[in-house]
């Protein structure tokens, strides 16, 4: 079976995310599903913008009551710096050097779930400093609706390549298994690309006014 | 399905010349990296500075956000190399889509 | 691992469809669900016309008329006419460009059980306390304030479908950019396939609107959020803007494939090359792109000021020009053709005058000032049956009858079929032409009953005698079905003569794998040219070589099943000690069917081509 076949540094192909026909779909079909997610997000922003600062009363928190530039910058290094961690595992995948490529993504899930840590401690602060919650305002439902959905593609990011990695421990890399990497690594960018936005558009904006 | 195409890679390609090519992507990787973070803390420090009205803060972090995205698109997700053009026509219709939605939710929704 | 010939019993045909992956039996399901959903719509519509047949009627009471009337557009549009559209979708546009099968079998089989579960769901409501009554759009101030748990159905059950709808579309594209026989040039592709491809984008891009306005709704609903909860900050347009900028999409998501339908059977039929293929290809992509910026003329009257309504207004008549182009190439591909009036052909005949006073209606109903005068009047309901109806509906009517010998092995009978098209056709003409008529003289939709004496009597009694005749022809139509499956009296390749692509040269239906060989594709209508050759079959393109075929799986119905019940916990939560329980556990067995897919490596099987050859020697037997 071609896709269980072994290889050597030698004979492992030059694009292993697109040698084999299944590959290739996956690869189309997962750029695709990031088209789809792009209107998504993009929708939930629209939501964020229509709905930003709607509060019932005076007495309730704003933007630029609760964001801080400390927080979000943090949070921005380890998501930007996690996206760099997983270019260098799929430099390594295409080098064929399954351990460094393990020990680079292991990297990325450690960033990723320092991130994750970190908005965990950023909603709770909302919640119990300022009375931001999701139910509080009109407000707080599309920020924790939009910036929430972010995070939970986070984790679901996390599991998936967790899974990935213990999956494949034992075997090492093949053209089965390269193009779930591959994957795995467009979709963990592409959660950088939406928070490049979150920063900009929710944090920095909001710090604006 | 099975007779699309032999899976293996060409065992005469020099591997040399492989091995120094993603050598010399990775330092581009390296360097938009360097360019992102620089872009970002641009961004924080244009919000920081009491002296910039918002009326110029806005749009200027909006643009750098956009060209930190083409770097993190073009760069970490390879859409420079050749093979995705699909991707990028369907990614840029999302775009296209997307930037309707916003452009409507924040000029005709003013109730 | 390779199923041939034996004759199965009933147990062992039901787990093999439950477990299917390949793209001909999931379009067998799809037809079956979808056509059971298509009678139950069909069903309310005719409580509907009941109701309305004489004014101050008391044959359904006020509040289960709106239930009736939410439920009769809900299903007739997601449960009905995307998964008949998704039937033709899977069991033509594979063989139209001469693939094996689709590029997800996986997906193609998660995507049928997420529709069919949402629409299960949904139906559920019935019985559960009653269903949805904020109409099918549920406009978010009405659908908030609705007590009971039909709307809680109505969000949660389209959300489930509509990610089913999603992961088909991302399958189609791939499958058609990808898996293309050698040969088959874009520019090559028959119009159904290039409408498949069309429809399925659009079906990317308009899908996650709705994927998030329906979230909005539940966490509005179950979760406490106030998105749409004016006293909490929030604004109702919103959900308007989200369910039209999905909702016209989709309407474009339905009549792009029925477009495509009508081409092939207006060329087949004709004799003839489509008239003006290109024009046509650049016709759809037009209407799909145009598709989008066009929303927001179903919100007029909302007030969105008259720079919004002039923008919409105007590209929503750009509309009418791909639109124009496509009815003068079928007319045009008709003309000096050597016309077989087939019941396919019929439907497609019928088709143009229909649809064409269904779009003047619309372009109409665009001129926004106008738009003000028949705004929710049955001017409207009109309007969008004629485009609909006489678009959508008829497509799967002629579509069925054209590709029910490829799907099933067996032809409808023809004298049964144009007894179902002619009492169809007149029945709903009877039915709605009349409504434009009640809708200029006042007559609101969506209500319930109407006072006697203001002129609307004989007009409403008109339509509901229209709507018994559809109902016939329905009925005319099953007994046709039955019949033929009955008698099973199979059929060759080209069962109408005059098959022009790809699907017709392969048997009917086709063995599982589809091709033997993956045929060679010198232009297009492919097997048109070979016979105009005169040759018996297609090319080869390769020579006979094992073929890597997907295994079935089971996890796709688990892994759905778990939302199913993850959807009861998250409507109950709130008031019942067990909802949230039951949210998680169901959520369990999707991540855990996730999990389990992930960490099998499914590599498939190889049928060997001695194999191959063997099947082809005692043919027949496999059907």
């Amino acid at each position: 079976m071609q896709a269980e076949e072994r290889f050597t540094y030698e004979t492992w192909p030059a694009e292993p995310e697109k040698a084999t026909l299944e590959a290739k779909n996956k690869f189309l079909g997962f750029w695709f599903f990031l088209g789809g997610e792009t209107v998504l997000f993009a929708t939930l922003f629209a939501t964020y913008l229509a709905l930003k600062d709607k509060v019932p009363s005076a007495d309730h928190a704003l933007a630029k009551d609760l964001f801080e530039i400390p927080l979000a910058f943090a949070a921005t290094m380890l998501l930007l710096t996690s996206s760099l961690t997983s270019v260098y595992a799929m430099y390594h995948m295409k080098n064929f050097q399954f351990k460094k490529m393990q020990l680079w993504l292991g990297l990325t899930v450690a960033l990723g779930a320092a991130f994750l840590g970190l908005e965990i401690y950023e909603f709770n602060h909302y919640v119990h400093q300022f009375g931001h919650t999701f139910t509080s305002s009109a407000f707080g439902s599309a920020f924790y609706t939009l910036v929430g959905f972010h995070g939970g593609h986070v984790a679901f990011g996390l599991l998936w390549i967790t899974t990935l990695m213990i999956r494949n421990s034992k075997r090492g890399l093949n053209l089965y298994n390269a193009p779930k990497f591959y994957v795995a690594s467009l979709y963990w960018h592409f959660i950088d690309v939406v928070w490049v936005f979150i920063f900009t558009v929710v944090y920095l904006m909001g710090m604006v006014g | 399905m099975a007779n699309q195409q032999s899976s293996s890679g060409n065992p005469s390609v020099d591997t040399e010349y492989r091995r120094k090519k993603n050598a010399e992507e990775m330092r581009y990787q390296i360097v938009s990296f360097t360019l992102m973070i620089f872009l970002t803390i641009v961004s924080f420090v244009a919000v920081g500075y009491e002296g910039f009205s918002g009326w110029f803060t806005v749009p200027f972090i909006i643009l750098l956000a956009v060209i930190q995205v083409i770097f993190q698109l073009y760069y970490f997700m390879h859409m420079s190399h050749k093979g995705h053009e699909a991707p990028s026509l369907f990614l840029y219709s999302g775009v296209l889509v997307g930037a309707v939605t916003i452009l409507a939710f924040s000029t005709i929704i003013w109730w | 691992m390779s199923t041939y010939a034996q004759k199965k019993g009933f147990g062992a045909t039901l787990w093999d469809y439950l477990t299917t992956v390949d793209h001909k039996k999931i379009a067998i399901l799809y037809l079956i669900a979808g056509g059971f959903f298509f009678l139950l719509g069909g069903l309310e519509a005719l409580f509907i016309r009941i109701q309305l047949a004489v004014p101050n009627n008391d044959f359904v009471s006020a509040g289960f008329y709106n239930e009736i009337l939410t439920m009769h557009g809900t299903t007739m549009i997601f449960l009905a006419a995307m998964p008949l559209v998704f039937a033709f979708m899977n069991a033509v546009m594979p063989l139209q460009i001469g693939a094996r099968d689709v590029a997800f079998p996986f997906l193609n089989s998660l995507g049928f059980w997420l529709f069919f579960f949402g629409g299960v769901f949904l139906n559920l409501s019935w019985f559960l306390g009653g269903a949805p009554d904020a109409g099918w759009t549920s406009y978010a101030s009405l659908s908030l304030t609705s007590t009971t748990h039909g709307i809680d159905f109505y969000a949660l059950g389209l959300q489930i479908s509509g990610m089913g709808t999603l992961i088909g579309g991302i399958n189609f594209l791939v499958t058609i950019i990808n898996m293309r026989a050698p040969g088959m040039t874009y520019m090559r592709m028959p119009m159904f396939t290039w409408a498949t491809f069309v429809t399925s984008a659009l079906i990317l891009f308009a899908f996650p609107p709705l994927t998030v306005g329906l979230f909005l709704l539940i966490f509005d609903r179950m979760f406490g959020s106030n998105f749409f909860n004016v006293a909490n900050g929030g604004n109702t347009i919103i959900w308007e803007h989200l369910f039209w900028i999905f909702g016209h999409p989709e309407v474009y998501i339905l009549i792009l494939p029925a477009f495509g339908i009508f081409s092939e059977i207006f060329a087949i039929f004709s004799r003839k090359r489509l008239f003006g293929y290109s024009s046509m290809v650049f016709a759809t992509i037009l209407i799909g792109f145009l598709g989008f910026m066009v929303w927001a003329h179903h919100m007029f009257t909302t007030g969105l000021g008259p720079i919004a309504n002039a923008i919409f207004a105007v590209a929503t008549m750009a509309i009418a020009v791909p639109t124009g182009i496509k009815i003068f190439n079928w007319l045009f591909t008709m003309w000096g053709g050597s016309i077989k009036f087939s019941t396919p052909m019929l439907w497609a005949v019928a088709f143009i005058p229909s649809f064409v006073a269904g779009g003047v209606t619309g372009v109409m109903l665009a001129t926004a000032a106008a738009d003000y005068q028949y705004h929710d009047t049955y001017f409207v309901v009109a309007h969008f049956h004629y485009v609909i109806v006489g678009g959508v509906v008829f497509a799967l009517f002629a579509g069925a009858h054209l590709y029910w010998p490829k799907m099933f092995g067996t032809m409808l009978n023809e004298t049964l079929g144009k007894i179902t098209f002619w009492l169809f056709l007149i029945g709903f003409h009877l039915t709605f032409f009349i409504q434009h008529f009640l809708g200029l003289m006042g007559m609101p939709r969506r209500i319930f009953t109407f006072l006697p004496g203001q002129g609307l009597e004989t007009g409403n009694l008109v339509s509901s005698i229209g709507a018994a005749l559809m109902g016939v022809a329905v009925l005319v139509l099953l007994v046709n079905v039955v019949t033929t499956t009955v008698k099973n009296e199979k059929v060759g390749n080209d069962p109408w003569g005059d098959g022009r692509t790809l699907e017709w040269a392969i048997a009917s239906p086709p063995p599982f794998y589809n091709f033997k060989q993956l045929p060679l594709v010198r232009g297009l209508d492919a097997y048109w040219l070979e016979k105009m050759e005169g040759k018996k079959g297609m090319t080869p393109a390769e020579p006979i070589g094992d073929i890597h075929m997907p295994n079935n799986s089971f996890i796709p119905f688990v892994l759905v099943l778990g939302l199913f019940i993850a959807a009861f916990g998250t409507m109950y939560h709130a008031e019942t000690s067990w909802g949230l329980p039951v949210l998680i556990l169901g959520m369990a067995v999707t991540l855990g069917a996730m999990f389990v897919r992930s960490i099998k490596d499914d590599h498939g099987f190889h049928i060997h081509k001695e194999d191959l050859i063997d099947d082809d020697k005692d043919k027949g037997v496999k059907a």
